[in-house]
């Protein structure tokens, strides 16, 4: 029976006839009563899990999942990793998370095919060339890694771009992290499975929160479509549908949900092998192992719970790309969706416990939940074996709405959303 | 490409319109309103996953109204015009 994965049990499975795989994780019936409970079998609800019993030996845990794990938004990005944002607390959550991204494939024995292929975000005119200046020294001040390119090196990384003169966003330079890329997303999510459910964690799909339990002003579980579960600690990390969730709590988050579309075209053989973004076009690009162009950009402008997008913005978004790219002209698009996002007011997470005792939220993403999934993960396991925040996810607060002190990445770091 | 309609100028493309927040979502009243008053205000939305009524503006000609449509289907319902004191009449 092989339990661990490697070039060794591959050649012995192989010799063996391939009999001895077991299923990743194990789907046992939900228990009455757990010490802790993650709804959301998202990267971010199984990475939570994955931590609470790895760091904090709490292994009596259920993840809940309305659906299949990994079936939503974390089946949904445009996988990118990478860590240029611009204020300190920003720098240390983003930060956490992509290092711990580079020793995953180890930690959770399974490859998320971390490409580390380096990431250019664009820059269209010399007042873009001082902000990207300004986004390299302070990524630099607070130890991430970033260079300033010239036109030069752009055209070294990403000969493909439109580099005509006359291109409606020229091409200056850009702003350059080289440890950034992309990984498998799916990856994520049954890694992140397999290694909590190896530690006891019960992973629970087809399981709908339909309300939660409260007793004495606490938190006490929550009814699901599969019974009744008791628990003092619960914590939530579903994206897209946080305010859904809240409000069977009786609480009101600043969230406002947006679908954010992707498509990815036919395969083609390597013509980019670099993650571009361009803040004037608002379009992401990269090439998947498979030779799809993947490709990403603005969120909707509709506030919507439905999975599907609006042509006006995928019709902006391919406008952008064939700017960007003239030779993507020709290709087919082969498939086009869209997950829903939590829009925050500053563009940065919500992570602490709510105003319901015994229930911690891991919300706000926005678009960008995918790179943050081990510090999510990291920060909620803190908060619900500790029940105290971490120091990383203090500024991250709810209570920040109140008091006012906001972490406004949309004006620090330029993101669009 | 999905059509909205104007209460002024009829139906357009949603391209023209700009979501302008939930409707009924008041300011408070008076600069002592409580700071987790003006941060409900501000911030704190209800964000209903189906029915919702919001604020939205036609840009083209400035008219502000009431939308009533739902978040899943995209289906709308109905546009009203805001009155002075910002009420849909």
């Amino acid at each position: 029976m092989t339990r661990r994965y490697s070039a060794l049990s591959l050649i012995k499975e192989g010799l063996a006839g391939q009999k001895g795989w077991q299923p990743a994780w194990r789907s046992p019936e939900p228990k009455k009563i757990y010490d802790a409970v993650v709804i959301g079998g998202g990267g971010h609800g199984l990475a939570t899990a994955y931590y609470l019993a790895r760091s904090h030996g709490v292994t009596n845990v259920a993840v809940l999942e309305k659906g299949w794990i990994g079936g939503g938004n974390t089946g949904r990005n445009t996988t990118v990793v990478r860590s240029n944002y611009y204020y300190p607390e920003s720098v240390a959550i983003y930060g956490l998370a992509h290092r711990l991204y580079e020793g995953l494939s180890k930690e959770l024995n399974y490859n998320v095919m971390l490409s580390k292929r380096g990431m250019v975000f664009l820059c269209h005119s010399t007042g873009e060339m001082e902000i990207g200046a300004r986004t390299v020294n302070a990524m630099q001040i607070n130890g991430v890694d970033a260079e300033m390119f010239s036109v030069d090196d752009v055209r070294r990384v990403a000969p493909v771009l439109n580099f005509a003169p006359d291109a409606r966003f020229p091409v200056f330079g850009g702003v350059w992290q080289g440890r950034a890329g992309t990984a498998r997303h799916d990856a994520v999510a049954w890694g992140y499975a397999r290694a909590a459910s190896a530690l006891g964690v019960d992973i629970i799909q087809n399981c709908e929160v339909t309300d939660f339990i409260v007793e004495g002003g606490r938190c006490r579980g929550v009814q699901t479509s599969r019974g009744t579960i008791r628990t003092d600690r619960i914590g939530m990390a579903v994206a897209g549908h946080s305010s859904v969730l809240s409000a069977k709590a009786g609480l009101r988050l600043p969230i406002n949900s947006y679908a954010l579309q992707a498509c990815v075209s036919e395969p083609i053989k390597p013509i980019l092998d670099t993650v571009v973004l361009s803040p004037g076009t608002g379009v992401y690009v990269s090439q998947s192992d498979k030779g799809e162009i993947v490709i990403g950009g603005a969120l909707d402008r509709v506030p919507s719970y439905g999975q599907r997008g609006n042509l006006p913005t995928l019709e902006g978004v391919i406008s952008g790309l064939l700017e960007m790219f003239p030779a993507f002209g020709q290709l087919k698009l082969m498939r086009q969706w869209a997950g829903i996002v939590d829009v925050v007011p500053d563009s940065s997470p919500i992570i602490g416990e709510s105003p319901l005792p015994g229930l911690f939220l891991n919300c706000g993403w926005g678009t960008g939940g995918f790179k943050a999934i081990p510090a999510g993960g990291t920060l909620l396991a803190h908060l619900l074996a500790t029940g105290k925040h971490h120091d990383i996810s203090r500024p991250f607060d709810l209570d920040r709405f109140v008091t006012g002190r906001l972490l406004d990445e949309a004006a620090g770091s330029g993101i669009a959303h | 490409m999905q059509l909205f309609h104007c209460p002024f100028c009829g139906a357009r493309d949603e391209t023209e319109f700009h979501f302008g927040g939930e409707a009924g979502n008041l300011r408070p009243d008076g600069a002592d309103a409580p700071a987790d008053r003006w941060a409900n205000y501000l911030y704190m939305r209800d964000n209903p996953k189906g029915a919702v009524r919001e604020v939205w503006v036609h840009m083209n000609c400035g008219e502000f109204f009431v939308m009533e449509r739902d978040s899943v289907s995209h289906q709308v319902l109905s546009s009203t015009s805001l009155d002075g004191a910002g009420h849909a009449q």
